[in-house]
């Protein structure tokens, strides 16, 4: 059959692993958003930092790799912690043109730090998986695993944040912030678990990036945009919505990747999102 | 068992209590009275802690509440049903009343304190998976105040619980927290229909622009010109 | 007394500072004029975090036509402002028609300039991708400048150019601030129904405003290539330029006429002091400057969101409120 390309199959596939993990970087953010109305806009970048400290702690600390990772993840939960607590808090009450920017500073200041830390030489974790061909196709065994691992990071969220009290606080807090110390919830302290959470959500994150890819100080730049764009999609702060505009722009890079060039994948998966822009500016699932 | 004395407070520039002072004796349930603007959820307010006073002070058994954060009032056992009800719109039934139960030690006592919400209020348990923000009115009110007995309060207060209820659902949702009083709970509630409020409490204060004008016992007050002239129509 | 300054600032190349010094007041006549152009949107609640964008299609415009179609820079120019006033009326008529602002606004433009940097990389056959690109000489056999080809190897010349194209953009910025769409603007960002109610036509203004901002900024790229002489996806479009834009004008502060000079100034001598200061320590320690400028752009925000001018303009207020009329 002259039409059914089974290459073009494996794009489709690859788009659907690639909009798992695309769906995982987006919930951080839109839990961020959703919650206290700020967006990191350093977010790739503590992704970034994420990458770097499971490189640092496996490679040049010899931790084995499950643990490094945990400690990636740890470091980049206390990072969301601590730059909610000193940068964050003294410009809640602002515009939010102010909060973009001091997270803009954190941007550059997370990408100094890394090339101070690690030089401007690509960084590679070492683990060489061999890939896994399913028919004709082929399939990278880390980008499989990535995707099993988002996936389970999502529903370990959902979970959380439904039945645990402090995940209902946390929902409950971007429904109405000024009751919660009537529920004995001190507002402040949520937030910071929050930023916590979305932190972790970096980190694990960046511990399936590292997996697939080099690591460069600069390397936020080809996914954070990326991830806004998902966000904004799917409707800022809908988490769901992410989820939904992260499979949806993952099919657009990788079978326009495959029909084209890599780069024009991405550059037809922009020019849809500006589409999308056009006729629902809330985007896909976002309120008014 | 709480007590104010001389309590001011305000908004900024603009003051809303002057030299208020009362008391709730255990057991009892007191109302504040008083007409619209005359500070009466400002006094909620400041003994919840979600203001700052100005002058006086708060004590709750004793101990005053003046160093007391907003968040750690709940846990001196003074819980509050908000005015509005201000229910978590997006959370179900069952999700507020966990809500309520946030304190550690609420926690432990969740499933029983639950029972004892859903017999009081047994619609509440029917429309447990339901979201909050599609409740009726009467519906919304009982599902904040088993929110707010989550946590097993030593006193209830109520922010003007009729508030935007028809007639009929205020006189059921009145019952409740005669039941409520019944089962032993302190209530203070603030109120501007006051004969439905009078009914439930046993005494009362009259709040006018922010001061104590009379109190007395729900019967002394019913029975006083004032009242009965400015307040009843009478 | 503006003007003894100004007589001053123009007789800078025959003071005899040397070549380099001259370079750095070229550039900060260059970026204070860009974060002028960025501002006039920025003041009126138009935060874009896209210029990049128009900076890059300015800048590419200019060099593609001269380099791949001999096309004078003068035409290509003008097909670089129109290209970016295209844009942005395509990004703008929505997103004012919609009422998107705020996170939203910033988020759309930061796609903006990076849907045309990666164009620019994509095409890397003619734009020669990340490695950059350079325009054609037109000056070999001796010739000092080209004025057809927009390229003069005098320093003065460009200082003078550039100086000039500083001046206009002040001008402009002043235009639009004493003009109806200014005062018409400012109800905008704070009241829209309100403006609306009163027949300003809300989202016409906006999108004269981003207009004007977005090819004066074009043009700015253009003075760029031509000065410079090489241009690169990094440092002309995408997110980090659009960013350094923006906290250029913050730094300076937003609302004051010479504010975003100010923050140029800043900027670039924060990274020459920087420079001066390490010496050969600054090779051991690379981003040093970048991490400096991350910290400051945080404690900026934090402590002194009004800017640098901002800041003092508000301090001289307060200590001679009879001399100076509030600005609106």
């Amino acid at each position: 059959m002259e039409f059914f390309d089974i290459f073009l199959l494996e794009a489709v596939l690859n788009g659907i692993l690639l909009g798992g993990l695309l769906a995982l970087l987006s919930l951080g953010l839109n839990l961020i958003f959703g919650v206290i109305d700020v967006v990191w806009i350093c977010y790739a970048e503590m992704i970034m930092i994420g990458m770097y400290a499971v490189y640092a702690l496996h490679v040049q600390q010899h931790w084995p790799l499950l643990a490094a990772m945990a400690g990636g993840i740890a470091s980049v939960a206390l990072l969301g912690a601590l730059m909610h607590q000193f940068v964050i808090r003294p410009v809640l009450g602002a515009e939010p043109i102010n909060q973009l920017l001091v997270t803009g500073g954190v941007l550059f200041f997370l990408q100094a730090a890394a090339t101070l830390a690690f030089g401007i030489e690509f960084r590679n974790l070492g683990v060489k998986l061999p890939p896994v061909a399913i028919g004709e196709m082929s399939f990278s065994f880390p980008r499989l695993i990535a995707f099993a691992v988002a996936v389970g990071g999502v529903a370990a969220t959902y979970l959380f944040l439904t039945r645990s009290y402090v995940g209902t606080a946390i929902r409950a807090i971007s429904q109405d912030r000024a009751i919660m110390p009537l529920m004995g919830v001190n507002p402040g302290r949520i937030f910071v678990v929050t930023s916590a959470l979305g932190g972790a959500l970096a980190g694990l994150s960046a511990c399936l990036l590292v997996l697939q890819y080099d690591i460069h100080p600069a390397i936020g730049l080809s996914f954070g945009p990326i991830t806004f764009l998902i966000c904004v999609l799917g409707g800022l702060g809908n988490m769901l919505g992410g989820l939904v505009a992260a499979f949806i722009f993952a099919q657009f890079i990788s079978v326009g990747g495959y029909l084209f060039a890599i780069e024009w994948g991405y550059v037809i998966a922009f020019v849809f999102f500006i589409a999308v822009m056009f006729w629902r500016p809330q985007g896909i699932l976002g309120g008014k | 068992m709480l007590e104010l004395t001389d309590v001011s407070a305000g908004y900024g520039s603009f003051q809303a209590l002057f030299g208020v002072s009362l008391e709730v004796r255990a057991g009892e349930s007191v109302a504040v009275i008083g007409p619209n603007g005359a500070g009466k959820t400002t006094l909620l307010r400041a003994i919840s802690k979600l203001i700052e006073l100005s002058a006086g002070e708060v004590t709750m058994e004793g101990r005053s509440l003046k160093r007391v954060p907003a968040h750690e009032v709940i846990a001196h056992g003074i819980s509050q049903v908000p005015e509005n009800r201000r229910l978590f719109p997006r959370l179900t039934v069952e999700e507020n009343l966990k809500m309520g139960a946030f304190l550690p030690a609420a926690r432990a006592k969740f499933l029983e304190r639950r029972e004892f919400v859903y017999s009081l209020f047994p619609r509440m348990q029917e429309r447990r998976a339901q979201l909050a923000g599609t409740l009726s009115g009467g519906e919304q009110q009982m599902c904040a105040i088993g929110r707010a007995l989550m946590s097993g309060p030593k006193l209830l207060l109520l922010d003007e619980p009729s508030a935007g209820l028809a007639p009929v659902i205020v006189q059921s949702i009145m019952q409740m927290v005669k039941r409520i009083c019944a089962e032993g709970y302190t209530v203070l509630i603030v109120e501007q229909n006051i004969r439905q409020v009078l009914k439930v409490a046993d005494r009362a204060y009259l709040l006018e622009t922010g001061r104590i004008k009379s109190s007395g016992t729900s019967a002394e007050l019913l029975a006083s010109d004032e009242i009965r002239k400015a307040y009843l129509g009478i | 007394m503006k003007y003894l300054l100004l007589a001053l600032l123009a007789g800078t190349p025959f003071y005899g500072i040397g070549n380099y010094p001259l370079h750095l007041v070229i550039m900060c006549l260059l970026w204070g004029y860009v974060y002028t152009s960025w501002s006039i949107m920025g003041r009126l609640g138009l935060v874009s975090f896209g210029h990049g964008a128009f900076l890059g299609i300015g800048a590419y415009s200019v060099v593609m036509l001269w380099n791949h179609f001999g096309v004078s820079p003068w035409i290509g120019a003008v097909a670089g402002v129109a290209v970016s006033a295209v844009v942005a009326v395509i990004i703008g008529l929505p997103c004012f028609r919609f009422k998107i602002v705020g996170h939203y606004f910033a988020l759309v433009t930061l796609a903006l300039s990076e849907v045309t940097r990666l164009v620019i990389v994509a095409l890397r056959d003619q734009t020669g991708g990340s490695l950059g690109a350079t325009p054609n000489t037109a000056l070999a056999q001796g010739n000092a400048a080209s004025l057809s080809a927009l390229q003069f190897s005098d320093r003065i010349v460009w200082f003078y150019a550039i100086l000039a194209f500083w001046l206009a953009g002040l001008w402009v910025w002043a235009k639009v601030d004493r003009g109806m769409t200014r005062l018409a603007l400012e109800a905008i960002s704070q009241e829209e129904e309100a403006a609306a109610s009163i027949g300003i036509n809300v989202t016409r203004s906006k999108l004269f405003v981003t207009l004007i901002s977005a090819m004066m900024t074009s043009l700015g790229g253009v003075l760029y290539a031509q000065y410079q002489l090489y241009i690169n996806p990094e440092t002309v479009s995408g997110i980090g330029i659009s960013l350094q834009m923006v906290f250029g004008v913050i730094a300076g502060g937003m609302y004051v006429m010479l504010g975003p000079t100010v923050g140029a100034v800043f900027t670039l001598l924060l990274a020459e002091g920087l420079r001066l200061a390490l010496g050969d320590a600054f090779k051991q320690f690379p981003a040093l400057d970048l991490a400096i400028y991350g910290l400051m752009l945080v404690l900026f925000i934090i402590y002194m969101p009004k800017g640098i001018l901002g800041t003092a303009a508000d301090a001289w207020h307060r200590h001679a409120p009879a001399r100076a009329p509030a600005r609106g």
